[in-house]
């Protein structure tokens, strides 16, 4: 689904990948780990598009097509959705309105019809029951006053609704209290299916407990310098990053 | 050329979608302006003697005025010798339907999308059409009647009404009010006139569509309406003009009146020509606007602007009645080279009056918006209030916005409130959008609206949805 080789990219000069490599198959949740600054996000957002980072080398191939030509909506309209770290207000546009649009913008790329309003708000108040979200939800100004919990509920909300074929969750769970991370994790859970992915970027592996991975990776220094099964996800909260760091500058 | 580029040049460089010219024989004044022009205006109008000479005292005092200097846009002044002050589309007779309206004339409108035929079956508006400044259909006429509601074309008022236009025109907005004014007054050639009876309230949403049609002509609108007492009305003015190199001057004169315990609601959507994407060409809109409101009366002032070249408007209310109250709402786009200063004047000169403005600004391109607003308290209006909130919104690095509130007040009892910001749309806003599929015009459009909300809230349905669409297309690519 998701092949990324080789991928170098840069922000203002400054090198921040180094060369990734990664493969993610339908069905699977690969966890991304690492310290602040080895380049998580910047991943994340090179694979959404982001125009301040510069590829200077490599590939992402999704779904066959080499997404670097592509623009974000784009590849937000092949299925690529990224859970924002920092979601971004949007004052007077409300999260029904803002979904509406999402959802029809990309129905529209794919040649389909745009979806109903009473379709529309049957599945937002299906996704919400899942998040556990009052209906009221929807008429609030997208982001605007929330609570960091509610916008990292209103991500997955999303996520939920645009039902994507991966979904790259960059820290989500910051700023969850263990509630919170409860339910996110099961709004996650109930949209995994044999035919999507989950790629989960985080420091910490409390989320891991609640979605499991399949694949976890530690990222260091712009490389992905270990790659195992959800047990170094534990060993990484056991003994934390010092002893990878000592691993690679022995090789 | 980075993505947000390109679209900025594909759209700069994009036509105006409603520049095009609708060939129709027309029966035109000479050039220029003296007195005898306005003689022939009002002979071929067929105006009583009192109109005429109401014409060239306001002409006489125009002669002695000058043009205002105070303006934040610069222009190049209008030669008004070199304007044609009478255009009218060559007709046998006044049109009873619309099968003896000229077939050119209703395809223009129906490249505006507003098919009278649509308009009428579908949203029941009436509408007092008027195309190079003499009406040429009128509809739901006879509903209105009716109730006793005139809605009717100005000059038609003048033949049928006179006894109403002597009572209330220029009352509100005196001849010698200013340069402008003064110039309308003298040589105004149609507009709409509405008058509302006591008691009723007037079933339907009035509206008036303005186009200006003919090379070179100034278009002087001239507009009335009066709400008697306790009565309501609710009335929309739209307004395109297809393209020209030329810029044309529009003076038009809108007055109210609110009588005790009326409201009038007047929405305006205004789209004319802004000139091409290096400031040539568009339209001047320089208008007079201005309510009065007697005891327990309410103006409510809509208005969603974003074409002309040079914008020079403040509906104003007079809260001259006790407990009466001033509403503006405003959307003010600029793009490209245009300039607009534009704003309200609130004077409370009644007991408890209450006033509210809130005014959005957006500018992009190489534009200038400025907002320009007066809240003014007598002497005797004890506990008055007004609350304004002024924002702006900026797009790209060339435009400039600014807020130039005044506020004098003569009672201590007066409390007033102003609040002002001033945003970008953000790089990380937009990005957000896209990650959701949506396209950077779509974004920028959902965010404008956003921004704009609270004042397209304020506008009838069918305007709202036509205001929206006409925000996002004046905005297309001007993210940099």
């Amino acid at each position: 689904m998701l092949d990324i080789k080789n991928l170098h990219a840069s922000i203002e000069e400054k090198d921040i990948l180094k060369g990734i490599n990664l493969q993610v198959k339908p069905g699977e949740v690969h966890a991304i780990m690492g310290p602040n600054g080895s380049g998580k996000s910047t991943l994340s957002s090179v694979i959404a598009g982001r125009e301040d980072y510069e590829v200077t080398d490599g590939s992402i191939d999704f779904l066959g097509e080499n997404v670097l030509d592509l623009s974000p909506e784009e590849r937000a309209q092949l299925g690529i959705f990224l859970s924002f770290q920092y979601p971004i207000e949007i004052p007077g546009v409300s999260v029904s309105n803002f979904l509406k649009t999402s959802i029809n913008e990309i129905r529209k790329a794919k040649g389909e019809e745009p979806m109903g309003a009473a379709d529309l708000l049957k599945k937002m108040r299906e996704k919400l029951k899942v998040l556990e979200m009052d209906k009221a939800f929807l008429s609030r100004s997208l982001n605007e006053g929330f609570s960091g919990g509610e916008k990292k509920r209103n991500e997955i909300f999303q996520m939920a609704m645009l039902e994507p074929k991966l979904a790259i969750l960059d820290e989500t769970d910051s700023g969850l209290d263990i509630d919170a991370l409860r339910i996110v994790a099961q709004g996650v859970n109930k949209f995994r299916n044999k035919d999507n992915a989950v790629v989960v970027i985080t420091h910490y592996q409390r989320l891991l407990d609640y979605i499991v991975p399949d694949v976890v990776h530690v990222l260091m220094d712009g490389k992905i310098v270990k790659t195992g099964d959800k047990n170094l996800a534990l060993e990484l909260e056991d003994k934390g990053y010092d002893w990878i760091k000592k691993e690679v500058a022995s090789l | 050329m980075s993505n947000s580029d390109q679209i900025l040049d594909d759209v700069t460089k994009k036509e105006y979608e409603y520049g095009f010219y609708t060939e129709v024989e027309s029966d035109r004044a000479p050039k220029g302006l003296n007195e005898d022009i306005i003689r022939l205006i009002s002979t071929k109008k067929n105006e009583p003697e009192w109109m005429l000479e109401w014409r060239l005292d306001a002409y006489r005092k125009w002669l002695e005025m000058t043009e205002p200097t105070w303006l934040k846009p610069k222009y190049e002044k209008p030669n008004f010798q070199d304007i044609t002050y009478y255009a009218a589309p060559k007709k046998k007779k006044g049109p009873d339907s619309l099968d003896e309206v000229d077939p050119e004339l209703l395809k223009t409108f129906e490249k505006l999308g507003i098919s009278l035929d649509e308009q009428k079956r579908l949203t029941g508006v009436a509408m007092d059409v008027v195309v190079d400044s003499v009406s040429v259909a009128t509809t739901f006429k006879k509903t209105l009647r009716e109730l006793g509601i005139i809605f009717c074309s100005m000059s038609e008022a003048i033949q049928e009404h006179p006894e109403l236009v002597k009572k209330y025109l220029g009352t509100v907005v005196p001849k010698s009010d200013n340069f402008y004014a003064a110039l309308n007054s003298a040589v105004f050639t149609d507009g709409s006139f509405c008058y509302i009876p006591k008691g009723v309230k007037c079933p339907m949403e009035l509206s008036t569509y303005f186009r200006i049609n003919e090379a070179g002509t100034g278009q002087f609108e001239r507009t009335l309406v009066v709400a008697d007492a306790g009565s309501y009305v609710s009335y929309l003015e739209g307004c395109t003009a297809p393209q020209r190199d030329e810029n044309q001057l529009h003076a038009a004169v809108v007055e109210l009146v609110a009588l005790d315990d009326a409201e009038i609601k007047y929405s305006t959507v205004q789209n004319w020509y802004p000139g091409d994407a290096n400031g040539k060409g568009g339209v001047y809109n320089f208008v007079t606007k201005r309510g009065i409101c007697e005891k327990n009366a309410k103006i409510s002032w809509t208005q969603v602007e974003t074409g002309s070249a040079v914008t020079w408007k403040y509906p104003s209310c007079i809260l001259k009645g006790d407990n009466s109250i001033g509403e503006f709402y405003s959307v003010a786009v600029t793009n490209n080279h245009q300039q607009a200063d534009t704003g309200t004047k609130m004077i409370h000169l009644g007991k408890n009056t209450k006033s509210t403005i809130i005014s959005k600004g957006i500018c992009a391109g190489s534009s200038d918006g400025s907002y320009r607003g007066l809240v003014k308290i007598g002497p005797r209006a004890h506990n008055a209030r007004n609350f304004s909130q002024c924002d702006s919104l900026l797009m790209g690095d060339g435009c400039g916005s600014h807020t130039f509130p005044y506020i004098e007040t003569q009672n201590k009892t007066a409390k007033i409130e102003h609040e002002a910001t001033t945003s970008k749309i953000g790089e990380d806003q937009i990005f957000y959008c896209n990650q959701r599929g949506i396209g950077t015009e779509e974004a920028v459009a959902l965010i404008v609206n956003g921004y704009a909300k609270e004042v397209l809230n304020k506008l009838p349905m069918e305007f709202a949805v036509e205001a929206q669409k006409l925000l996002a297309i004046s905005l297309e690519g001007s993210v940099g």
